[in-house]
This record gives C-alpha cells, sequence and structure tokens, in this order.
C-alpha cells in the first residue's frame, strides 16, 4: 500500500507508537505522510528522534509519551525542546526500561509490569497516577507498576519485508519495533525493499525477522524512507541534512523555507529535493 | 612531557571502574570513554565494552565479542552487571542528578535530553559521574528534577530503591568526589595536581567537605601515559573537552 493509505488509518485523538531509537531507523516517510494529513491531537509514543520533532512542529501532538528526544549526534531535538519550552503538549516523561516495560506490558495483555526503576526520582512526581505495588512473595519489595503502553497504531521502518507483512532488520540493532508492532491494533511497516519471502534467509539469518505478518496491518516500500536518520546497513544517517535540519529548526522563517523545500510535496518530492541538496553540497 | 589536566581526567575516570571485574563499563562522553579503555588495557582486563553501538568489542576496539543491542542493555541494567559514568547537568551534595530540564518542569525554562534511563541505572547498577565543567550552575543545592537518584531520595523511597544503589565516584575536570561520608554526602576525595581546595569550593554551590591534607589525584604511569596519547587518542580530542 502507499504511505498515504497507510497513514489514512490515523484518526485525531489516537494513539500512535513510532519505532527506531533517537535518530536511528525512524519510519520518516509514514511521519512526512502524517504530516501531509489534517490529524491532530495525537498522542504520540517513542523513543523520541525528528519523528517527535517534526510532528510537535506541525501542531499534530497533544501528548507525547517518552524518556528523551535526540538527535543522537546532535544531543538536544530542537523542536521538541522549543515545544516544551512553550509548553504546547502534555508529556508522559518515563525512564527508558520504564517505556520498555509498558510496550511489553501491552504486548502480553497485562495492565502493567513491576519494575524498580523510578522509585526515588521525580519521575514518580511528575506521573501522579503511577502506582507502585507490593510483592506477594516473602521478599515484600514494593515496585512501580508501570502501566501497559497500549496504541491504537504502530509505525515502524526496516530493511526488508515480503508483501504479507513479513520484516526483516539486518542492522545491529531491532530497537523495539516488534513490540511497538504487538502492542498496537494496526502497524504499518514500510520498508527499504520488498522481496518475495525466498530471499530472507540469503540476506541474513532466521533471527533477523523481527517482525511477523500476524502483527502487521500493512507494508509499503518507501526507498530511503528512514532518511535522514540511520538505516544500517542500507545507509548511515544523513549527518549533513540532519545539521540543516536542526539549524532550520532553531529560526522561524529558516524553518519556514525548510518546510517550503523539502516537506511541501509528497514523498518522491522531498527525495528528490535531498538528493538535489546533497548535489549542492559537492558541488 | 607535562601531564594535561584532560589526561589526569582520563585517569581519575579509569579509577572508577578499578576491581569491578567482569561486568560493562558504559561510559558517557569521550574522557570517561578513554578512561574505560584505559582501565580495560591496564588494571581491569575484564571490563566488557560497547562500539556505542549494539556490539562488544575487545581491547582492539574493533574485534566483535558480542551482541548487545539496546533490549539486551537494559536488561543487563537490570541485572546490575554494569558501571555506567553518567553526565550532569546538575547534582547536588546527596547525589541527585538532572539531565532533563531546567526550571519548571511543566513548562522548563530550558528542554534538556529528557530522563533518559537514569531512574533504572541509578537504582540497579552502579553510576558515577563525569563533570567536565566543575561550576555552581551544576553543583547545586537542588536539582530541578531528579533523574539519576541520590541517597537521600533512595533513602526515602525504601529498601527496593537502596537495594542495588550505589554511586562510587564523580569525576570532575578540578577533582575525584564521592560520598563516602556518615551522612552519604559529597566529598572531595582527591585534587588534581595543580588545583586548590579553595578553588573547588567556589565552583561548588554547596557547602564542601574537603579534608586537610587531601591527596592529589594519581600520577599517571609512562605506560598509561603512552597509551592515552599513542593509542587512545592520538588526535588530542580529550584537550577539547576539559578546558586548560
Amino acid at each position: 500500500m502507499s504511505a498515504e493509505e497507510a497513514v489514512g488509518g490515523i484518526e485525531s485523538g489516537m494513539t500512535v507508537g513510532i519505532g527506531g531509537w533517537g535518530s536511528r531507523r525512524k519510519p520518516m516517510a509514514l511521519v512526512r505522510a502524517l504530516l501531509r494529513t489534517d490529524v491532530r491531537d495525537l498522542t504520540v509514543v517513542s523513543y523520541g528522534g525528528p519523528d517527535v520533532g517534526l510532528l510537535a512542529a506541525a501542531g499534530k501532538v497533544r501528548k507525547l509519551v517518552t524518556a528523551f528526544a535526540t538527535l543522537d549526534s546532535i544531543p538536544l531535538e530542537p523542536h521538541f525542546r522549543a515545544a516544551r519550552e512553550r509548553a504546547d503538549f502534555e508529556l508522559v516523561e518515563l525512564d527508558e526500561a520504564m517505556f520498555l516495560w509498558g510496550l511489553t506490558a501491552a504486548v502480553h495483555r497485562l495492565p502493567f509490569l513491576p519494575i524498580r526503576a523510578g522509585l526515588g526520582s521525580d519521575v514518580m512526581t511528575v506521573n501522579p497516577g503511577l502506582r507502585t505495588v507490593v510483592s506477594p512473595y516473602e521478599d515484600g519489595e514494593e515496585l512501580v507498576a508501570v502501566p501497559a503502553l497500549r496504541l491504537d497504531v504502530a509505525l515502524v521502518h526496516l530493511n526488508r519485508a515480503d508483501a504479507q507483512g513479513n520484516g526483516q532488520y539486518l542492522g545491529p540493532d531491532p530497537y523495539f519495533d516488534d513490540l511497538f508492532c504487538e502492542a498496537a491494533e494496526q502497524a504499518y511497516l514500510s520498508c527499504e525493499r520488498v522481496v518475495p519471502a525466498a530471499e530472507f534467509l540469503a540476506a541474513a539469518g532466521p533471527q533477523s525477522l523481527l517482525v511477523g505478518r500476524h502483527a502487521v496491518t500493512g507494508v509499503i516500500e518507501t526507498p530511503h524512507g528512514a532518511h535522514f536518520t540511520s538505516c544500517a546497513p542500507d545507509y548511515g544517517r544523513d549527518e549533513a541534512f540532519q545539521q540543516a535540519y536542526a539549524k532550520a529548526a532553531a529560526d522561524p522563517a529558516a524553518w519556514q523555507a525548510f518546510t517550503r523545500r523539502f516537506l511541501a510535496g509528497d514523498e518522491d518530492t522531498y527525495q528528490a529535493a535531498v538528493a538535489a541538496y546533497a548535489k549542492e553540497g559537492t558541488e | 612531557m607535562t601531564v594535561t589536566r584532560a589526561e589526569y581526567c582520563v585517569l581519575a575516570c579509569a579509577e572508577a571502574w578499578r576491581g569491578d571485574g567482569e561486568v560493562l563499563a558504559a561510559p558517557m562522553g569521550l574522557v570517561p570513554r578513554l578512561g574505560a579503555r584505559l582501565a580495560r588495557l591496564t588494571f581491569a582486563p575484564d571490563l566488557l565494552l560497547t562500539d556505542g553501538e549494539a556490539l562488544l568489542v575487545g581491547a582492539d576496539d574493533q574485534t566483535v565479542e558480542g551482541w548487545l543491542p539496546y533490549r539486551r542493555h537494559l536488561a543487563l541494567v537490570m541485572g546490575g552487571r554494569r558501571h555506567v559514568m553518567m553526565g550532569a547537568s546538575q547534582l547536588d551534595a546527596h547525589g541527585n542528578q538532572n539531565i532533563s530540564c531546567i526550571g519548571d518542569w511543566k513548562q522548563p525554562r530550558r528542554q534538556l535530553l529528557g530522563v533518559r534511563g537514569a531512574p533504572v541505572n541509578t537504582l540497579n547498577n552502579p553510576t558515577s559521574y563525569w563533570v567536565p565543567r566543575h561550576s555552581p550552575r551544576v553543583f547545586v543545592e537542588r536539582v530541578d528534577m531528579v533523574c539519576g537518584v541520590g541517597y537521600d531520595r533512595a533513602a526515602a523511597a525504601g529498601p527496593s530503591a537502596t537495594r542495588f544503589h550505589r554511586i562510587p565516584r564523580v569525576v570532575t575536570d578540578l577533582a575525584v568526589l564521592d560520598f563516602d561520608t556518615p551522612d552519604r554526602t559529597l566529598r572531595v576525595r582527591s585534587l588534581h595536581p595543580g588545583v586548590s581546595a579553595e578553588r573547588v569550593r567556589e565552583a561548588t554551590g554547596f557547602p564542601l567537605a574537603i579534608a586537610d591534607g587531601v591527596p592529589a589525584t594519581r600520577e599517571p604511569t609512562a605506560e598509561e601515559l603512552r597509551l592515552i596519547r599513542e593509542v587512545l587518542d592520538p588526535a588530542g580530542l580529550r584537550e577539547r573537552e576539559v578546558r586548560p
């Protein structure tokens, strides 16, 4: 299906989980497609990178669930920072491991999972709804009960997929994309290349088959669809472009120009504009 | 050749991992990373180190000896076989650390990284800190948001919080500090050569215990200095992280 069809399943007010981590293997083509809709008031659940930044800058986020938002090689995500300093959206700030436990609870249809992390920290203060549980065994430990992070929709990007929704990652880290898909009512998997299932094992062992078709609603072939985040081994992060993004994001006029140049059209227009920008840099 | 401040810092970071055994050394920042690699090449050969991404690498920083994607990394944190050295935008006398935001959390004056893994780190594995610019802006009476949990907050949260909680070391560009005091508050363990106690007091935003006759941070051996200069950081990037 197309990226437009995929995000067509997203309605205002829904909870959308986004795979990847920071500025790594983010489903950016799907995020860009979402930017082109009039959907708003989203709850976004993400180990945040430019996905969070772009959606926040477009005013589509009502609530954000995250442990951070970063561009990795640039520590602070500029749009996230600006949006937070304007108090544009509600923030559910969780620790990285608490976030993982929340997703894991949702995948296993549990109301919560216990964890030590969070005790003593202000994560408990800024999330007054968080509760603790006491172990029923003789240790009697009091632990944080991380509520399940159930998702209406998950968006993830992998290296390869077949048309049925089986997805394969070829880089060093799966991140948590399988959990995002399994925690969601609908999951959309974009990939660098759609291949017949018969080709999977020539590329890597069966443990690279991260996402199963039973957990995927639709597959979208989006070459360079993670740009400008990394998608190892197909490509690394486009550091020059990311720097241009961060620079533009820091200034409203520059951001308008950036938006006009790169984000006003469809995905093909975006990729063509990026190619033209890269060519400028080498001339 | 004179030992630079940055080189004392690398050595002091390395010392934080001495005696840790077969655990993951998880450095955040260049100087801690150089320190972890120095420790591994010399007095702590059993340490595990990553390439900064998902792979565990050998002492040459290249040979892949294991796989540690984020989900396994977080499991390792919770299992405790790791000693992390994090940064700190703010740190108080009890070891509470903030990397999330400055000002009121609801609408911060300055949004920073977010809590990241500071809560899970501090409650589950030893957590040290690296502060490249020791100043009253970092060492504050009270942090704006407790991300990494200090000794007082862990004690108040109860036995589940204190069970695996430990802050072995705080290394700064001026000194090495720890919490080996009766009330578990910060004290100076050693001053880097050339740094006076008065200078450290002035750079700290709360009263700080500095004993008379506090030792100097130890000198590197000739071999340690050679490793830092010729093997680990021949480009001298350490001198950019620590101002002279």
